[in-house]
C-alpha cells in the first residue's frame, strides 16, 4: 500500500519508497522536488515567494525560494540523503491571470522560477526537468521508486517528466 | 497604531475586519439579488484567518475548479480584491442571468459561452463595486478598481494569486466567505480582500484604531 504525501502551500515534506509525493493546484507558486536517485529519497518544497530577504515576515522557510530550498535539502539529509546526489524538477509559476500591465506583483510566477532555478544553479543541483509559466494550474506528483514527476492540468493531458 | 502583524492580530482589529467583510458581502449579495431579480438568502459571513496549506481545503478542495475573478485596487488603497465561485455555482448564476431555462446536465466539463463569460465578468464587476463601494463609504477612502480578470482553473492554483499577497504580510490568509442561495439551484462564493500592508493600516487608521 502505498501512500500519497501531500504538501501544502508553504510546506515542504520528504517521502521514500513506495510512498509518492503530491501537491494539488499549483499556480504561481512553484513545486520544486528534490530528488536523491541512488538512495531513492525524495522532497517536495511549494515555495510562494522568490526571495525572503524582501520579506520583513519571513519565519516561515518553506514559504521562498532561497531558504525553501536550502531547508528541504537538510529535511532530506536527515533521513539519508546525500547532497551531492540530488537533482532537481520543478513545476508552476504560471501567471493566472492575463493582467493587461505588467506590474511587478503579477509577475510573481516568472519570478518565482527565476529564483528557483538561481538558488539550484548556486547550490550545484542540475535541474533534470521543468513545466512551468503559461496561465494554468497543476498538479504535481511525484515518485521517488521511478523518479517520474507526472503533472496533471484542467482539461490537459497528463505530462510526465 | 503603527504596527500590524497578520500572525498576531488583536481582537479588536480582528472585528473590524469581519465587520467590514459582512457589510461588503451584505451589499454584494444584494447586487446579485437584484440582478437576478429574486430573493437571495445569505448566510452570516465567515472570517477565517488560515494558513497557506489550509486554505485550499476551506474552499472545497486545491483541484475543484473555480471561476476566480480578480481586481486590482487603486486609489486610497492598493491590493487586490478576488470573487470566487465554483463552477457549477457560476454556471447556474449565469443560466439565471441569461434566461437559459432548459434543464441541463451541469458539470465542472461545462464550457462557457462567449455570451456566459461575459456575463461572468459582469456578475464579477457588480459584486466587487459593491462590496467595495460599501468599504470605501465605510472608511472615507477612494478606491478605485481594474477592470474583472478571470481565470477558471483549480482552486489551489487560483487561490495562489491572493495567497502570495499575503505571504508578503505575514503566514496567514484572511478569507472572507458568503454563501448565498437561491432556493434549491445553490450559488455560492468566497469573497477575498487583500489589500497592502499600508492599505490595512490606512483602513484602519480611518475608523479611529
Amino acid at each position: 500500500m502505498n501512500n500519497s504525501i501531500k504538501v501544502g502551500m508553504a510546506d515542504a515534506s520528504v517521502c521514500k519508497p513506495p510512498d509518492v509525493i503530491t501537491t494539488l493546484g499549483l499556480g504561481s507558486c512553484v513545486g520544486i522536488v528534490l530528488y536523491d536517485p541512488v538512495r531513492k529519497i525524495a522532497g517536495l518544497v511549494h515555495i510562494m515567494l522568490p526571495d525572503s530577504t524582501k520579506i520583513n515576515n519571513n519565519s516561515n522557510k518553506y514559504k521562498f525560494a532561497d531558504t525553501g530550498i536550502e531547508a528541504l535539502i537538510q529535511d532530506m539529509v536527515s533521513i539519508g540523503a546525500i547532497t551531492r546526489n540530488l537533482v532537481a524538477k520543478i513545476a508552476g509559476g504560471a501567471q493566472m491571470f492575463s493582467f493587461s500591465n505588467n506590474l511587478e506583483m503579477m509577475r510573481i510566477g516568472d519570478r518565482n522560477v527565476e529564483a528557483t532555478k538561481d538558488k539550484l544553479k548556486r547550490l550545484g543541483i542540475r535541474l533534470l526537468a521543468e513545466d512551468t509559466g503559461s496561465n494554468y494550474g497543476r498538479t504535481i506528483e511525484f515518485s521517488p521508486e521511478t523518479g517520474l514527476l507526472h503533472i496533471k492540468s484542467v482539461g490537459k493531458e497528463l505530462k510526465i517528466l | 497604531m503603527s504596527e500590524l502583524d497578520l500572525d498576531r492580530i488583536d481582537n479588536m482589529q480582528y472585528d473590524v475586519l469581519r465587520e467590514i467583510g459582512n457589510i461588503g458581502a451584505g451589499n454584494a449579495t444584494t447586487a446579485l439579488s437584484q440582478m437576478i431579480n429574486s430573493k437571495i438568502s445569505m448566510n452570516v459571513p465567515k472570517v477565517e484567518l488560515l494558513e497557506f496549506k489550509e486554505l485550499s481545503e476551506f474552499v472545497g478542495g486545491a483541484e475543484k475548479i473555480v471561476v476566480g475573478i480578480l481586481f486590482t485596487l487603486g486609489g486610497d488603497i492598493d491590493g487586490m480584491m478576488m470573487f470566487m465561485m465554483d463552477k457549477i455555482a457560476s454556471t447556474n448564476l449565469v443560466n439565471i442571468l441569461l434566461g437559459n431555462l432548459q434543464q441541463q446536465e451541469i458539470s465542472d466539463d461545462t464550457e462557457f459561452s462567449e455570451m456566459g463569460l461575459s456575463a461572468l465578468n459582469e456578475i464579477g464587476n457588480i459584486i466587487s463595486g459593491a462590496y467595495l463601494s460599501s468599504l470605501s463609504s465605510l472608511t472615507n477612502l477612494s478606491i478605485t478598481t481594474s477592470i474583472p480578470y478571470m481565470a477558471i482553473d483549480m482552486a489551489g492554483a487560483i487561490l495562489s494569486v491572493p495567497a502570495i499577497e499575503f505571504g508578503k504580510i505575514g503566514d496567514k490568509a484572511l478569507l472572507i466567505e458568503t454563501e448565498f442561495g437561491d432556493m434549491d439551484k445553490y450559488v455560492n462564493g468566497f469573497f477575498i480582500l487583500i489589500p497592502t500592508l499600508k492599505s490595512y493600516l490606512s483602513i484602519l487608521k480611518s475608523l479611529g484604531l
